[in-house]
């Protein structure tokens, strides 16, 4: 799994890449724990493109960020889902809870 | 069902696994007609079984065993996904929408399986382990 992270004035950009299942959940947990805990950031912006597999283990992940950048008063937004990720983000519930957009400038565009 | 092949895998109870029990299910599946998006749901179903397996059967413990027996018949996939882990007390309860033991897993994996396969059947034994087994049809038998 790769990640990329760009900070855009108080809105974080996380651009994920690979199949993110148990077996990237505590890499990744901790990543984007520690960017929070270390910048001044209010909303996260999570590009999804080149995401190519995610499974409840990768849905909680980014679920239990939601909890915190929400209860700050941050959004989270998602960015081009790829069709087989999308239909399992619809499933879970989390598309009711997050927005979507096509491109990160469009996220951004929203939070900034 | 009538099998016409079989295979049968055994992996540690590490999350890097996960990937490969998917990956290596897809490839016997795709003996049969599957189309992508069914393939694609079949991972989801084996990734979500093989990660209980590991996250509550064997508590994260990493010196447990996985085991996946893959069955075709003429028109369908069975899968049976075990493990010699704490078992579930509930069964019932555990298939549930909003349960789980764990507060960043959301309860899903049951609700994926059961939505991205034909057939979704959970036995479980506390103390013992659990056994899922799971059944995807296929359109048609490929033709070589």
């Amino acid at each position: 799994m790769g990640l990329n992270v760009e900070i855009n004035q108080d809105a974080l950009l996380v651009r994920l890449e690979g199949e993110l299942d148990l077996g990237v959940t505590d890499y990744l947990r901790n990543s984007l724990e520690n960017m929070l805990d270390q910048n001044k950031i209010k909303h996260l912006v999570i590009n999804l493109r080149n995401v190519t597999f995610i499974d409840s283990s990768g849905l909680g992940v980014i679920l239990g960020r939601y909890n915190r950048v929400s209860s700050q008063g941050g959004v989270v937004s998602l960015v081009a889902a790829q069709p087989q990720v999308r239909r399992v983000l619809a499933l879970s519930g989390l598309l009711t809870i997050m927005k979507e957009y096509s491109s990160e400038e469009a996220a951004l565009s929203r939070v900034g | 069902m009538q099998v016409n092949n079989h295979a049968k895998l055994e992996f540690q109870s590490l999350p890097a696994n996960v990937a490969f029990a998917r990956v290596t299910v897809a490839a016997f599946a795709s003996q049969l007609d599957f189309t992508l998006n069914d393939l694609e749901e079949i991972k989801v179903a084996v990734s979500e079984a093989v990660a209980n397996a590991i996250v509550h059967g064997y508590e994260n413990r990493t010196d447990g065993t996985v085991f996946i027996s893959m069955s075709i018949g003429d028109l369908a996939l069975e899968l049976k996904i075990w493990d010699y882990g704490v078992g579930i007390p509930d069964v019932k309860k555990a298939m549930q929408l909003t349960y789980s033991t764990d507060p960043e897993r959301m309860g899903l994996g049951f609700v994926f399986m059961q939505s991205f396969m034909d057939s979704l059947h959970v036995d479980s034994t506390p103390g013992k382990g659990t056994t899922v087994t799971m059944v995807k049809s296929a359109v048609s038998k490929v033709t070589v």
